[in-house]
């Protein structure tokens, strides 16, 4: 089990009204990504963010590690600015926050053997003589499950789940305080991605690590998180506990997520009430006034529209940006 | 939509049931390559009936997309070889000539994609592409296929049409996309719809809007469809029958609730029992140990046995796909003594997520 929360309460990560914006291609309007966003990551958890393509859960997730400059907001890393920081200490900082992509294609060198691809960040790092950096990256290689002779081969010999085994293994040699892992099982065969997400657990039992895990994936986010934020269009709707957020959601959101989720039940236990919305996600490039839902949302009143909803405490630790999160007992449109 | 030719169909069928649409037996494919012809797969038996929703489950290389594949001749040009038979409808796919092949396929057995994106042509108007599957397969003049692809895109849920049907490919969304690709698909009335991981590619809110199109349009068409996927959870919302596959094989076929309440075989309950869904949270979610064979060094005998906790002497001789009964197959001789768990535990009615304590 990972730890529980309250025993390393201290938060590692607080993330302060961030924005990220970009401009298109034609520069002629900008896109925010994020919009003003807070949370806080406390030391030994695994906070899951879930959202739909377009949500900037992974812009999200690039900016924790500083891949991307924020536009506006604060992140501080154990209280401290990163950015702040002299630029040797910035790089030395950055080895304890690591980030690990969907596609280990992408992140592999075609090119070099997976011993020196797992080597290069001790090697950057200067850590101990060439042996010790050796030995480390093979421990790194084995503790993620990988059989002895992976060193000496190259990406395009080992399947996808061995691939990303092999990033891990990567963003572990320089024992992070954190990861973020960003759609790390999404590309990965059902009975990997449970090995996988069984290793990522140990690992944090063993290592202490505290996890980002940013994906699509409602059972994966769920399964692996003690909390979970749940984005649309660029800023958080929901943000609580993972049982209050699966089990009694307060966002409509929220609500239509859990119930799209395909559940690989028989027929006679699937309920029959599910939530259909309609349409896709808006443009962030032009994003709806007021509650960014409210076209797709089944209970948009005029508010809605006029006003964006605070984003509120509504319950202990349960966080909800919707005007009506308390009292949605009226009928949907 | 009518079906377009209501033949019949000259296959052996099971007593009882439905005559099959489309009958495949001893289905395998083979490859060249640079090292020696490889077996992709083997032995693949399976029925599929006028109006039924077939769901092939399987990790990749399993052998469920080239199976679709080759019930359209759609096979790369290192096809060493295609054993067997495909009957559908009274003719043999496998042996039938080049241009039999093309008066079938997009007309009476149609496919669509992962990524609507790689199979829409970004330079014609998806009204046009609708259209042309339609003019080539029918000889309709222009005005009755446009008028026929714009009732079509309405009946795949876009909405206003007539704007729509002159948008290029990339001014619609990725749920808009696989709903043009299924509106080509069905624009010929097919009497099977192979759908290839369609909702992959797409949101999980957009997902279920595809998921129950494609249910209702083959509700109320009659057309039958073979629904190719990893998700379990996609296969038990939208079909009715669920035939699980592994290394190339096809190792159990089952009514799609009996296969998930009651799994014949170790590696569909391995499947059903390794989706975080169904454990409780936190805890180590169980796992098939080990990997599939490699393609180049299958073993003999049951191909799953090196990862099956049930593995016995015996597992090494060939293993065939027995019938179970109640519509059921699966190649596992240890069928009947085995008691497997599926997505709930044994005489509960809860998912097993409900309960605590589950190694």
């Amino acid at each position: 089990m990972p730890l529980a929360p309250d025993i390393t309460q201290d938060t590692i990560v607080s993330v302060r009204d961030l924005e990220v914006r970009f401009q298109t291609s034609d520069r002629r309007a900008t896109v925010k990504a994020v919009d003003g966003v807070n949370f806080d990551v406390r030391r030994g958890e695994t906070f899951g963010i879930i959202g739909e393509s377009g949500s900037g859960k992974t812009t999200i997730g690039r900016a924790l590690v500083f891949l991307l400059k924020p536009s506006a907001g604060a992140i501080r890393h154990e209280g401290i600015d990163p950015l702040a920081l002299p630029r040797k200490r910035f790089q030395s900082h950055r080895r304890d926050y690591q980030i690990i992509f969907q596609d280990p294609n992408a992140a592999l060198n075609p090119r070099m053997t997976i011993l020196s691809s797992v080597l290069e960040p001790l090697e950057l790092a200067r850590a101990g003589t060439g042996a010790e950096r050796e030995r480390q990256a093979r421990e790194a290689l084995d503790r993620v499950g990988l059989p002895q002779d992976v060193g000496e081969r190259y990406p395009h010999q080992l399947s996808g789940g061995q691939k990303q085994r092999v990033v891990i293994a990567r963003a572990l040699t320089l024992k992070p305080k954190l990861i973020v892992c960003d759609e790390v099982v999404a590309a990965l065969d059902m009975s990997i991605r449970g090995d996988v997400l069984n290793l990522f657990a140990d690992l944090q039992r063993e290592l202490g690590l505290t996890y980002v895990f940013i994906t699509h994936d409602l059972a994966v986010v769920s399964h692996i998180s003690e909390r979970i934020a749940v984005m649309y269009l660029g800023r958080f709707v929901e943000l609580g506990p993972t049982e209050r957020v699966s089990e009694h959601p307060l966002h409509p959101y929220t609500q239509a997520l859990l119930s799209a989720e395909p559940r690989p039940l028989p027929s006679s236990l699937r309920e029959d009430s599910r939530i259909m919305l309609q349409g896709e996600i808006p443009s962030p490039i032009d994003p709806p006034s007021g509650c960014r839902f409210r076209t797709r949302c089944p209970y948009a009143r005029p508010l809605c529209a006029e006003k964006t909803p605070d984003w509120r405490e509504l319950q202990p630790d349960h966080w909800v940006a919707c005007h009506f999160a308390e009292h949605r007992d009226f009928a949907p449109n | 939509m009518p079906a377009a030719a209501p033949g019949k169909c000259r296959s052996e069928a099971a007593p009882g049931a439905a005559p099959p649409l489309m009958s495949v037996r001893g289905l395998g494919i083979r490859f060249k390559t640079s090292l020696g012809v490889w077996q992709a797969t083997r032995k693949i038996d399976f029925d599929i009936a006028p109006g039924e929703r077939v769901g092939i489950v399987g990790e990749s290389g399993c052998g469920k997309t080239i199976t679709g594949l080759s019930i359209l001749r759609l096979l790369p040009v290192n096809l060493a070889g295609l054993d067997g038979s495909i009957l559908f409808d009274g003719t043999d796919l496998v042996s039938c000539s080049a241009r039999a092949m093309r008066a079938i396929r997009g007309r009476r057995i149609a496919m669509i994609f992962q990524e609507p994106m790689s199979a829409l042509d970004p330079v014609f108007t998806v009204g046009h592409q609708i259209a042309e599957t339609m003019r080539v397969h029918t000889g309709v003049g222009k005005e009755e296929a446009r008028a026929k692809t714009l009732d079509m895109l309405r009946r795949v849920g876009i909405a206003s049409p007539e704007r729509r049907i002159d948008d290029y490919p990339h001014q619609l969304s990725g749920g808009m996309r696989q709903r043009v690709m299924i509106a080509a698909a069905l624009i010929c009335g097919p009497q099977l719809l192979i759908a290839d991981e369609p909702t992959t590619a797409l949101d999980v809110t957009v997902q279920a809007q595809i998921l129950e199109l494609l249910r209702e349009l083959s509700e109320t068409s009659n057309t039958a469809l073979m629904l190719i996927t990893h998700d379990l959870g996609v296969v038990a919302e939208t079909c009715t029958r669920m035939i699980t596959m592994y290394a190339g094989e096809v190792i159990e076929d089952a009514p799609v609730d009996d296969a998930l309440v009651r799994p014949l075989h170790p590696y569909t309950s391995g499947l059903l029992r390794s989706l975080p869904h169904l454990s409780p949270r936190h805890g180590r979610l169980p796992s098939i140990p080990g990997r599939v064979p490699s393609i180049v060094d299958m073993p003999n005998g049951c191909r799953f046995r090196a990862r099956c906790t049930h593995a016995t002497q015996g597992c090494e001789a060939e293993q065939e796909l027995l019938d179970a009964g109640g519509g059921r197959k699966v190649r596992c001789w240890r069928f009947r003594e085995l008691d497997l768990p599926g997505a709930l535990q044994h005489d509960a009615s809860a998912p097993i997520a409900a309960m605590a304590g589950t190694p």
